[in-house]
């Protein structure tokens, strides 16, 4: 069965903070779940952005889950695409990456990118001289 | 046992000369001490690969017929300089496109006239006995150039201030994206692999020296623009921040975009990565002193960009070592560090140019004149204009 990537920043309304819907997520709908960045605390609105894998259908349950819970959320409809054909590995990304998804290879000061971390912040775009780092849409 | 440049060129011609690129040859330093390390090595290769805004290139586009003395000149929509003999022009890396803007100007139209590219050329002209024509428009390839080559003012400094933002506002600077409250400090020079870092009291590179550039076979024209020299280049052991810089000349025709790239800053504008390799000749144990430095005994300052002066405030001073550890220190808080110069490409010159030199490609050229020995930064003064 393929599986799928989404990303995703879901807002928790206060009075769902404490239950465990990302446990049920992983529980009942087989999906793997990972943590992009997070702000959550008792009693308070929670933001969270995180990266879903699994099957089609069960992003999809997963998604309607989320609906009938009162969670809400925004799915990505970008991406960072790097060119690599253009880049020198000057490092200049490297200076304003928030989650150091685009770091240096201290051995071969080579630049890598795990795109797992990427927050699509775009600040890379912009502090790339090259032009070699992109925003790519898809619906 | 001290070595000749003759010498030593003689070796490469026989193909028997032994290179070593600086990493390497600090390498060997550590592992066999100096006295052995300047009797085995013959040349060291360095690199660096940069963005340098003072460069620009001199093209000769031929006459056309009837001819014109053009006096306004666009390549790309970049202007370029009008002010020479009717098709003599220059283009500076920095200019900007009147239509594109920040995303292209004349480092851009450099790195397309090597890429083979064709460049739309349009000049105007007030008409003259003997030009009479006033204006052209037409297409242009390095090909079709009688001459083209770069004329870089000011490259390859010998060290380079670390910048930082101790503001609230994120700041776009040549020195790239600075965050606010002390986010990240960037840094732009090879270190210990840096060409005149490893010649820190300039024996061997002076008016004349044959330097690789961009790909091709360049010399060391002149001093740089702003070079700045005091006596006491080391101090203690430890090489003193300094604004030696050179002033080189290099043919476009025999340029790569493997070895020098058009850019471009958010907010600040063009510029043009100049890759740069200077093979130093190990003549004597005080050369090999000279090339065994390592980026712990090289420093530079980290400076706020955030304050709009001309003389900064200087947070500390900070080895190459500790910048390229990925963080370093400042006011008791961790702060991560970037390079803007590619140490990547520099390593790759310097390897490149160790290979040409192998291969008896590219000879020594022990320089014609030496570099000023003692030379101050006057600031610009301001007189009242009536």
């Amino acid at each position: 069965m393929q599986l799928q990537k989404i990303k995703l920043f879901m807002y928790f309304p206060p009075e769902k903070t404490d239950k465990p819907i990302t446990y049920r997520l992983v529980k009942d709908y087989d999906l793997m779940f990972n943590i992009l960045q997070a702000q959550i605390q008792p009693n308070k609105k929670g933001r969270l952005m995180a990266e879903l894998e699994g099957t089609a259908e069960n992003i999809e349950k997963g998604l309607q889950y989320l609906k009938e819970q009162g969670v809400q959320y925004r799915i990505f409809n970008k991406n960072i695409i790097w060119h690599e054909e253009k880049c020198v590995h000057c490092g200049a990304c490297t200076a304003v990456c928030p989650s150091r998804a685009l770091s240096m290879d201290r051995n071969e000061w080579k630049l890598t990118f795990d795109h797992s971390k990427c927050l699509i912040c775009e600040l890379c775009v912009k502090a790339c001289p090259l032009n070699a780092m992109d925003v790519n849409i898809f619906l | 046992m001290a070595k000749t440049f003759d010498e030593i060129n003689e070796k490469i011609k026989d193909g028997k000369v032994v290179v070593l690129t600086a990493e390497e040859f600090k390498d060997l330093v550590e592992e066999k001490g100096v006295a052995q390390a300047a009797k085995e090595v013959d040349v060291v290769t360095t690199g660096t690969f940069s963005p340098m805004c003072s460069s620009g290139a001199f093209i000769n586009f031929g006459h056309s017929d009837p001819p014109i003395r053009m006096n306004r000149i666009w390549l790309n929509d970049v202007p370029a300089y009008g002010g020479l003999a009717a098709v003599d022009t220059y283009i500076g890396a920095t200019e900007l496109s009147e239509t594109q803007g920040f995303e292209y100007g004349g480092a851009h139209v450099i790195q397309d006239l090597i890429d083979g590219k064709k460049i739309k050329l349009r000049a105007e002209s007030y008409g003259t006995d003997c030009y009479p024509r006033k204006e052209i428009t037409t297409y242009i390839t390095l090909d079709d150039l009688n001459q083209a080559y770069l004329f870089n003012p000011r490259n390859a400094y010998q060290n380079y201030n670390a910048a930082t933002n101790s503001s609230d506002r994120i700041l776009y600077t040549y020195m790239g994206t600075l965050l606010p409250q002390y986010g990240n400090v960037t840094y732009c020079t090879s270190g210990e692999l840096s060409p005149l870092l490893n010649d820190p009291e300039l024996r061997t590179i002076g008016i004349g020296t044959r330097i690789f550039i961009g790909g091709a076979q360049g010399y060391v024209a002149w001093e740089g623009t702003q070079f700045v020299r005091n006596k006491e280049v080391i101090r203690d052991g430890v090489i003193q921040y300094s604004g030696v810089t050179l002033a080189v000349v290099g043919d476009m025709k025999q340029m790569s975009s493997r070895f020098i790239r058009a850019a471009s800053y958010e907010k600040y504008g063009t510029t043009l990565f100049v890759g740069i390799g200077i093979p130093i000749p190990v003549l004597d144990e005080d050369m090999a002193k000279f090339l065994a430095v390592r980026n712990r005994d090289i420093y530079t300052q980290v400076v706020d960009y955030s304050v709009p002066s001309r003389s900064r405030p200087v947070l500390r001073k900070v080895s190459y070592e500790e910048l390229r550890s990925g963080t370093i220190e400042l006011n008791g808080k961790k702060v991560p560090t970037a390079p803007l110069s590619s140490l990547r490409k520099a390593r790759e010159i310097a390897q490149v140019l160790k290979e040409m030199m192998l291969k008896g490609e590219f000879l020594l050229q022990e320089p014609i004149q030496k570099l000023p020995e003692d030379r101050r930064f006057n600031p610009l003064k301001e007189r009242e204009v009536k």
